[in-house]
């Protein structure tokens, strides 16, 4: 089966079709203005809800069905129970058991826990993940097993798919750890406590139906209501939506290892010489082992010189609350939490607030926070000498990691990538990266264990770091310092069939990934 | 040797940046290569190149090659498979990776020796990125850290290391093995501009004597122009004793090195953090190396998780009279250097002793004062060594006396 492609503007050949749907190719960062009006999911009416409020439900099962789970729907769910989610996997047990077909999971991540569904697309239970997919599932994907084609959004891109009606969510099942019966719910308190629920918020504004399950029934009113009742059909009680020592990390830890190390210390020190790190710098720092010892680098030299960061965007992990509780940062705003500290400063903290990627990220926002950010931390597992940088793939060509936020946080002001020259001998800076996920004009600095290279489009940077002794080369020294040591690889072979597709923000497609020849 | 089957390197989940090689002599069937890679997808094809261009060189026709490979970079693999080779057969040959041109660089006697980094020399993970924690030398060992049946093969590694490893400026240190075999590992490396080696348990002037010949035989050989220092280890009571013989036996010494885990086994005691039971020893190695007008350098601080204990450490042996330490982790590396160099309060007091000198000097005074105090000769000796290390460390412009001397 041959598939039309054409030449998108990144130099990518893309399919204008995937899944029957029509799809545009990538047109340049920011270039796509979709016309019309958003997506809206049927009306409701408060006559057919209980007078009393009381929507409880007996079971997931139960609740599917008065939803009218059939073949081909679209079911979503958020990934704020990470790897120690309960809940997903049971949806697709129960349609399974009822020989539903074709179903599309349409969650905010996936995780290792979510491999047993690998039986659901193999039974054809499942068609196709629209989501991130890790691990197993990511090779399962890439060695052509999936019925349909995945689909790769960022966190933003996911929302921007919901309100263009690209992706219809028929049945959102949002785990919530409190709730009450009439479906208001949030994500502290009981057992199974992560914090904050927003990757939820697009889910239960557009999803034709919504159940949200959770393990701690509270009184009318759960506060504050991070889920709004009003627009929720039904709540189900279950024993555990959750392994809590699977949700969150007791506590998240700075990277030992003193490779990693030395790439965060020359991190801290491009941020001070290059005159980032000021008086009221707004950031973002993953929980990353490399990112957390960049925060506390940070840290120190914010106390230092008797400074605050004006507001961090978290991903929050007890380094930031650190900061918060310190005074070097004024507010966290928070779409996930990573550790029991954060947990704790969310309910304690008056200046620790959750804050959704629906708000963050969304290219269909009217202004959004990333590009109000001054220092963005991010990872790639390839980045070229254009500076485009790949997440999802590795160079062998599998597909092994999600989007997450990685592209709705290149619109930052300074998007800077501390990562290893190489790893295991696999060169991470390359002549072309295997996929192409975020667009090279928007990644500005390379900060390796060898060396930092700035895209020469950020001349302003380049002059910050003049005269400083910090080690700056272009980006060829270092990918050819890297093949010096490592050998130039070979290229992974692939066929013509297209097994997922990335999008960019704005939902064009930037870059496909297809099938791995394997012997 | 009569064996057909032969071993090198290293496997298992937890190895990275190494391989294993297994090569069984066949009577005929040509070369078969079984590859196992984690990176097979990307090197896969360059790993069999490697291989048969090595076994090409070494005329091995029929064999049957089997790799179990954890990313291994290519001076890792072709060490592998010759050490594995050399098992089988008698041959002088040498398989030598490319020497890269930024490893030519040459040392000097009054170089710093703050803090050398120990990397086990059979352990290619560690080495790789080895010089990028500006340690003042690294230091491949022969000895201590790799396992007896390890021994030949760490050879052919180190070789290539020090061939192919960009250590960025660090000073390049092997230490040998104690005995005849340290004096054998000498030909595997002194070819491969190694700027400094450590001998082991050293006790007496002659065992220094010895490597020095050794070493100057296989400078002769290959024409070897650059100076190869020695920095012996005095780990027994027996080399305590002999310590003053030992830092003046050869003119190519340049620091002496204590190691007390071993010495305080020697005596019979356990090694305490304070280390009253090695005072003397520590004390009379300084004061021997001072004699000899070479450095003295201190044991390794063992625990890596405590910062605090090994500052302590440094300050401690600083205060001692020793001029450097052993590093067993990237981190203690700017603990250690922190703790030798100059701190700003005693910068600061030399420059007014210096300045007090030069300007009584400079009046026409015999008599140097600073406030109500005089100052001595030797006052004004340490003050002044100071600054000079404080201006090679950086810490101190050399043209501090422009600097505006507010009173």
């Amino acid at each position: 089966m041959a598939t039309k492609t054409v030449i998108n503007a990144a130099g990518r050949s893309v399919p204008l079709e995937i899944n029957g749907q029509a799809v545009i190719p990538f047109k340049g960062v920011g270039k796509h203005r979709p016309e019309g009006t958003k997506f809206a999911p049927p009306v409701p009416s408060c006559s057919d809800y209980p007078e009393d409020g009381n929507k409880l439900i007996t079971s997931l099962e139960e609740a599917l069905k008065k939803c009218g789970l059939a073949d081909g729907m679209t079911i979503s769910t958020h990934h704020h129970l990470r790897d120690g989610d309960l809940v997903s996997n049971k949806i697709f047990e129960i349609a399974s058991a009822m020989g539903i077909k074709d179903l599309v999971w349409f969650p905010s991540a996936s995780f290792p826990c979510n491999d047993p569904l690998i039986k659901y697309l193999d039974d054809g239970t499942i068609n196709r993940i629209e989501g991130s997919m890790n691990g197993p599932l990511g090779r399962y994907v890439s060695e052509g097993k999936m019925k349909g084609t995945a689909i790769l959004r960022s966190h933003g891109g996911r929302v921007q798919a919901i309100q263009d009606g690209d992706v219809m969510i028929d049945i959102a099942v949002l785990a919530a750890p409190s709730s009450d019966t009439f479906g208001n719910a949030k994500g502290t308190g009981g057992s199974s406590a992560c914090g904050v629920i927003g990757y939820a918020k697009a889910d239960y504004l557009y999803a034709s139906k919504v159940i949200v399950v959770t393990d701690n029934l509270v009184d009318f009113p759960c506060i504050p209501m991070e889920i709004e009742g009003i627009y929720v059909d039904y709540v189900v009680v279950v024993d555990k939506i959750g392994l809590p020592e699977k949700i969150v990390s007791g506590t998240t830890r700075i990277t030992k290892s003193p490779d990693r190390l030395l790439i965060a210390e020359l991190t801290a020190s491009f941020l001070d010489r290059s005159g980032i790190l000021k008086d009221g710098v707004t950031m973002q720092a993953g929980a990353g082992g490399t990112s957390l010892a960049i925060a506390v680098f940070v840290h120190e030299k914010l106390k230092d010189k008797g400074w605050k960061a004006s507001f961090g965007f978290g991903g929050s992990t007890k380094y930031m609350v650190k900061m918060l509780e310190d005074g070097q940062m004024g507010y966290i705003l928070d779409a996930q939490v990573f550790d029991l500290d954060s947990v704790r400063s969310l309910e304690t903290n008056v200046t620790h607030v959750p804050y959704p990627v629906f708000n963050a990220y969304n290219y269909h926002s009217k202004g959004n926070l990333t590009s109000m950010m001054d220092i963005m931390i991010l990872g790639a597992t390839e980045v070229d000498l254009n500076f485009n940088g790949n997440v999802v793939t590795h160079s062998d060509g599998y597909l092994l990691h999600g989007i997450g936020g990685w592209q709705n946080c290149l619109h930052a002001r300074n998007v800077i990538l501390p990562i290893p020259l190489f790893r295991d001998r696999i060169p991470v800076i390359v002549d072309e990266v295997t996929t192409l996920c975020g667009p090279g004009e928007l990644i500005d600095v390379i900060i390796t264990e060898r060396g930092i290279a700035i895209n020469p489009l950020r001349k302003d940077l380049i002059d910050s770091v003049k005269g400083s002794g910090l080690p700056v080369k272009t980006i060829k020294e270092l990918k050819d310092e890297a093949e010096r040591i490592c050998g130039k690889p070979q290229k992974p072979v692939f066929d013509d069939r297209i097994v997922a597709a990335v999008k960019w923000v704005d939902g064009t497609i930037i870059d496909v990934i297809r099938k791995l020849k394997t012997d | 040797m009569n064996k057909s089957v032969a071993v090198a390197g290293n496997s298992g989940p937890k190895v990275r940046s190494d391989c294993e090689m297994i090569l069984e002599i066949r009577s005929a069937g040509g070369i078969e290569i079984d590859l196992t890679s984690r990176v097979r997808a990307l090197y896969g094809e360059s790993i069999k190149t490697l291989c048969l261009a090595i076994l090409k060189f070494f005329n091995i026709e029929n064999v049957l090659l089997k790799i179990t490979d954890s990313g291994a970079l290519p001076f890792v693999l072709s060490a592998r498979l010759e050490a594995a080779v050399k098992q089988l057969t008698e041959t002088g040959k040498e398989y030598l990776p490319e020497m890269i041109s930024q490893n030519n660089y040459s040392a000097t006697r009054e170089r710093f020796r703050f803090t050398r980094l120990y990397l086990p020399g059979n352990t290619p993970g560690f080495m790789i990125n080895a010089g990028l924690y500006s340690a003042d030398g690294i230091i491949l060992d022969f000895e201590d850290s790799v396992a007896p049946e390890k021994k030949d093969e760490s050879r052919y590694l180190v070789r290539n290391a020090l061939r192919q490893v960009n250590f960025y400026g660090a000073e390049r240190m092997v230490r040998i093995n104690q005995g005849e075999r340290g004096l054998d590992d000498l030909d595997f490396i002194i070819p491969h501009n190694v700027n400094l080696i450590l001998i082991p348990k050293c006790e007496t002037a002659e065992t220094v004597k010895a490597v020095e010949n050794r070493i100057e035989e296989i400078r002769k050989q290959y024409k070897i122009e650059s100076e190869v220092f020695l920095m012996p280890v005095i780990e027994t009571a027996l080399g305590i004793e002999n310590a003053f013989e030992i830092a003046r036996s050869c003119g190519s010494v340049v620091g002496m090195a204590i190691g007390l885990e071993d010495f305080t086994a020697d005596i019979g005691v356990p090694r305490t953090v304070e280390g009253n039971e090695s005072f003397y020893a520590r004390s009379r190695l300084v004061v021997a190396a001072k004699a000899a007008g070479i450095q003295p350098i201190d044991s390794v601080f063992s625990d890596i998780g405590d910062m605090d204990g090994l500052r302590a450490t440094v300050l401690a042996s600083k205060a001692m009279g020793f001029e450097g330490m052993g590093c067993i982790h990237p981190r203690q590396i700017s603990v250690i250097r922190k703790g030798f160099a100059p701190g700003v309060a005693e910068i600061e007091k030399s420059k007014d002793i210096v300045w007090a000198f030069e300007s009584a000097r400079s009046n026409g005074l015999g008599v140097v004062a600073l406030g109500s105090k005089m100052i001595d000769a030797p006052v004004v000796s340490r003050a002044q060594k100071t600054l000079e290390l404080a201006e090679r460390l950086g810490l101190l412009k050399s043209n501090w006396r422009n600097e505006d001397r507010g009173q």
